[in-house]
């Protein structure tokens, strides 16, 4: 663990890490969406409305996954201070928003010709929409602080804060009655038929494999931005010595 | 003895009993909207305790198989909603979503009449958390399993 809290060290790994997972993720992404968009059959009730579900429930899967992540780095920030966890938060946050704002999309088009409407306030539908505006505080608190010049704490704290809307997103479905149906995926079971399930597994994979590539490029650009700071600041400060 | 504990570790108990807290206060808060938080009514709710007349609510559960009417005038249909324990029969005209069928999920936006109907302004469809190819729901299970078998 302390072994990666090195920069040097992590950009050695994320250097061929990155190339990696992103190409993967899209071999893996491009290979699951065909056969989910165009193999599978249609839905006994849907038809083919049904092939939203291999970007759905991925993106749901990865806007929650998301905030686990920054949440996870909050903490280890918090705790051990390890210098690149704070970068890693800030990393996962932009694409964890992407995915969350995808998914409420689909989602919407989704519900329009099956539920009859765009958008209810249920309790899933709310609770997600409430991940995105967490994820676009998280966002502006981050970039604040980085404005500041300091490392403020207070998005790792705020990431903290934040998880628990996960758990009620999960149990949203389970608590309250909702429109939107409950989960179809439980430990060792499925309601998913094995023809849906099997696409559906492989596009959460690589959507997952896209995310992690996505995550480690973004903390490359941002350690380089750093180390970029740092030389300028040096100069400038080397140039007012010399006057 | 906590002066012998390392900061890393003081700071590392101190996160995780804010956690604890603030997991175990925000579940307390999501358990005590429970009732609050509900999108509808189930029909034993309604039942149980009518809403007034003239107060619009939302009432979701089954449609009864086989009580699916529609009126003389064309447009306006007649179903009753259950859910297993008490029936409430619904009226509504307009155009119905491609999943409202008998035996599916519905929720009905609408005033409970005087006449115990519940006159739906707006019908939703609830989906089921199931998913199944066409070509597969006639069949049985085994018959499903061999069939996905042999296409593998």
């Amino acid at each position: 663990m302390h072994g990666f809290a090195n920069p040097a060290r992590f950009l050695r790994l994320a250097r061929w890490l990155t190339p990696l997972l992103l190409l993967g993720g899209i071999v893996v992404t491009a290979a699951s969406l065909t056969w989910g968009l165009v193999e599978v059959p249609p839905d006994r009730l849907m038809g083919d409305t049904v092939r939203i579900l291999f970007i759905h429930v991925p993106s749901a899967w990865l806007a929650m996954a998301g905030w686990m992540t920054l949440a996870g780095a909050g903490l280890v920030e918090l705790t051990w201070r390890h210098p690149l966890a704070g970068i890693a938060g800030r990393a996962a946050a932009t694409p964890g928003a992407a995915f969350c704002a995808i998914c409420l999309a689909t989602g919407s088009i989704w519900a329009r010709p099956t539920w009859g409407t765009w958008w209810v306030w249920d309790g899933r539908l709310t609770s997600f929409l409430v991940l995105l505006f967490l994820y676009f505080g998280y966002i502006a608190l981050a970039a604040a602080a980085q404005q500041d010049g300091g490392h403020s704490r207070v998005a790792a704290i705020f990431g903290l804060i934040g998880a628990i809307n996960i758990p009620i997103i999960n149990r949203s479905v389970v608590w309250w009655n909702s429109l939107h149906q409950p989960p179809s995926i439980t430990l060792g079971k499925s309601a998913i038929d094995p023809a849906f399930l099997w696409p559906l597994f492989a596009a959460m994979l690589g959507f997952t494999l896209i995310f992690g590539g996505v995550v480690l490029a973004r903390m490359r650009a941002i350690l380089a931005d750093m180390q970029a700071e740092t030389r300028l600041r040096r100069k400038a400060r080397g140039a007012a010595e010399a006057a | 003895m906590a002066n012998a504990l390392k900061p890393k570790h003081q700071r590392l108990v101190l996160v995780i009993i804010a956690l604890v807290a603030l997991l175990a206060a925000g579940l307390l808060a999501a358990w005590a909207l429970r009732n609050q938080a509900s999108y509808f009514y189930v029909p034993s709710d309604m039942t149980a305790h009518p809403p007034a007349p003239d107060r619009a609510v939302r009432l979701g559960g089954m449609v009864e198989k086989g009580s699916l009417k529609t009126m003389p005038d064309g447009v306006t249909i007649r179903f009753i909603v259950s859910d297993g324990k008490a029936r409430v029969p619904v009226s509504y005209s307009g155009i119905v979503p491609d999943l409202f069928k008998e035996d599916s999920g519905v929720v009905a936006e609408g005033k409970l009449g005087s006449d115990r109907t519940f006159h739906a302004a707006t019908l939703l469809a609830k989906h089921d958390e199931r998913y199944v190819p066409r070509e597969l729901q006639e069949m049985t299970k085994a018959q499903a399993r061999q069939t996905v078998a042999e296409t593998k």
